[in-house]
């Protein structure tokens, strides 16, 4: 018999407690398989969000670190600046990241801080039950926004992959999406390049994973999906926004 | 080793160095900016890291990332930063890591004034952020005195696990004084085996993982039961008090900080005068140094206790469970940043006696 796919060992064997057909289950794989292809377990670190991946260092199978709401990049900082070898990555929420931490983020990618962002952004805040987020979409409706986000009131949503592009020290910023086979291997790619970039010294990386919420948006898995293809895919725009890696 | 004339918060950044501590984040405030100044030109000279970190709340957070990686660590504010670093003080309590923050304490509340002042008593030895915690809290009345003690924070956090502040205020922090830095005798701290360093399966530690999540009511019982009981050995072991002209005294002055120096000043007015009064200074205040006070105040020659603070009276809280009504506890302070002289304490005092 022929093993075709087995389970990475940088997955621990904790179930996971997230939803059915919640797309954190498989971005943990990307990224534990990941860590697995590029050897790096032994001096890996995690830095975990509050926010629905709050449990997370029950399954990433490394030394792992539970942040403040928000303030994994500067936790992970902290962990790096006193030993450049170890590999740090910090897995963050879009309320976690884009909101409560949008300074930490901002400035671990203005420092260059030599860290890798797995950034999850499902247009809602999961954990604490479907409130509005800085990408919550023009219309969406949340338990905060009960009526829709009304733009006039609070905003468009936020597009933090190319905000953060624009910063000199980020290295390698990219957007993926869990929807779909060819999307997943897209994202696999985009976070192992993520993880190289901190690997070669190069600076800050960050990719951007558009995700599903069928809890909180109320729709089956397989709706939440199409949900997210065709409303965050025109609004989030899949692709690498910024790849300083290649250059001598 | 010979003197050396030393700005306190120099002083305070060097025997942090000498303690061993390389890695430092902070964020400019008034008055302490010597301390994050001193350590980005040193630190890269003993291969340390310096970083000026975006708030306080990321300088507070690099520090939980630091110690959670096992690094003797540290950050310095004044009131205002520190208010913003007690969301992180409260998870690095939580996570039981070691660090230590320096409070070059200023006027308040709100923005308040750059002047030195008493007035976050409260929020040091209550703990400060969320949640049953407390940091070890030590209180310098000299630079001489805040380098010592710089030695005392760092390995009474590495042995309890917890942050430790060194609670100063802007003379400290301001003032130069000749300071010695000697040798510090090694306490045999325990291994950092806990540490998120990167885990090697085969290494035979198990995983570390830090955190203060612990979302079944059993768990988080058994965090809490832990702190209190490693608090209960904290406020045994640790607490310390100077005494100052205290046997047979009729009035016990209790003081910390700078005022307390201020006080011996106003005791040698009244010794002159004839009247007997000692002095208590607690040197830790948290914990509050009640078995030392106690003592005190059970002498039959005492009949009252005075507290003297730059703030609205604050420890003349712990003054007063600590003497829980046998006798008399007054106040004589202000809130804000007006520091008393020797003849206004002692003007007090002389009233309160003759009273």
């Amino acid at each position: 018999m022929t093993t075709v796919f087995k389970k990475t060992p940088i997955l621990t064997d904790a179930i996971l407690h997230y939803c059915p057909g919640c797309g954190h289950g498989i971005v943990h794989r990307l990224v534990a398989e990941v860590i697995d292809e590029l050897g790096i377990q032994n001096r890996t670190v995690a830095l975990v969000p509050v926010g629905c991946a709050v449990f997370g260092y029950k399954y990433f199978n490394v030394d792992s670190v539970e942040a403040a709401h928000g303030r994994a990049p500067a936790a992970a900082t902290g962990i790096k600046r006193t030993d450049p070898n170890r590999v740090v990555f910090t897995y963050q929420g879009d309320g976690d990241l884009a909101s409560i931490g949008a300074a930490e983020i901002v400035h671990a990618a203005h420092r260059g801080e030599k860290i890798t962002t797995i950034f999850i952004n499902n247009a809602i805040y999961g954990m604490t039950g479907g409130q509005m987020a800085p990408t919550t979409l023009v219309g969406q409706k949340t338990t905060t926004s009960p009526y829709g986000r009304d733009e006039k009131h609070c905003g468009k949503p936020i597009r933090i992959a190319e905000m953060l592009a624009t910063i000199e020290g980020s290295a390698y910023i990219a957007r993926v999406a869990v929807n779909s086979p060819a999307n997943i291997i897209a994202a696999k790619k985009a976070i192992k390049a993520a993880f190289q970039c901190q690997l070669d010294g190069k600076g800050f990386a960050l990719v951007e994973v558009l995700s599903n919420c069928p809890t909180n948006w109320g729709m089956s898995p397989v709706e939440s999906m199409e949900w997210l293809e065709q409303n965050m895919i025109p609004y989030y725009p899949l692709g690498v926004k910024k790849d300083t890696t290649k250059e001598v | 080793m010979a003197k050396k004339l030393m700005k306190g918060s120099e002083a305070v950044a060097e025997a942090a160095i000498q303690a061993g501590c390389h890695y430092f984040f902070g964020y400019p405030i008034t008055p302490q900016n010597d301390i994050p100044e001193y350590m980005a030109a040193r630190l890269p000279q003993v291969g340390g890291c310096f970083l000026q970190a975006e708030s306080e709340v990321a300088a507070i957070n690099m520090v939980y990332g630091a110690a959670a990686a096992g690094a003797r660590v540290m950050t310095s504010s004044s009131s205002p930063g520190v208010s913003l670093k007690q969301e992180g003080m409260s998870y690095l309590a939580g996570a039981e890591l070691p660090c230590v923050v320096v409070n070059m304490v200023r006027g308040g509340p709100g923005l308040g004034s750059i002047q030195p002042s008493q007035g976050d008593y409260f929020q040091a030895t209550r703990g400060g952020g969320h949640g049953d915690y407390h940091p070890i809290v030590l209180a310098p009345s000299s630079v001489q005195e805040a380098v010592d003690l710089m030695h005392d924070a760092f390995d009474l956090a590495d042995i309890y696990r917890t942050p430790a502040m060194i609670l100063a205020d802007g003379i400290i922090g301001q003032m130069m004084e000749p300071v010695e830095f000697h040798e510090h005798a090694k306490r045999e701290l325990p291994a950092k085996e806990w540490a998120a360093t990167g885990w090697d399966p085969k290494s035979g530690r198990p995983r570390a993982i830090v955190n203060s999540l612990y979302i079944e009511v059993d768990e988080l019982q058994e965090l809490n039961d832990r702190l209190q009981a490693r608090y209960a050995v904290i406020r045994e072991k640790e607490a310390r008090a100077e005494l100052y002209h205290t046997e047979g005294a009729e009035l016990i002055i209790c003081a910390y900080g700078t005022v307390a120096r201020i006080c011996k000043s106003a005791i040698t007015l009244l010794e002159k005068k004839g009247y007997k009064v000692g002095l208590v200074r607690p040197i830790t205040v948290w914990p509050f140094p009640e078995k030392q006070l106690r003592e005190v105040m059970d002498q039959p020659s005492v009949k009252k206790a005075v507290t003297v603070e730059i703030s609205a009276g604050q420890m003349v809280e712990d003054v007063r469970l600590t003497v829980n009504g046998t006798k008399p506890v007054e106040f004589f302070g202000k809130p804000g940043s007006y520091t008393p002289t020797a003849e206004e304490i002692a003007e007090y005092i002389m009233k309160s006696m003759e009273a």
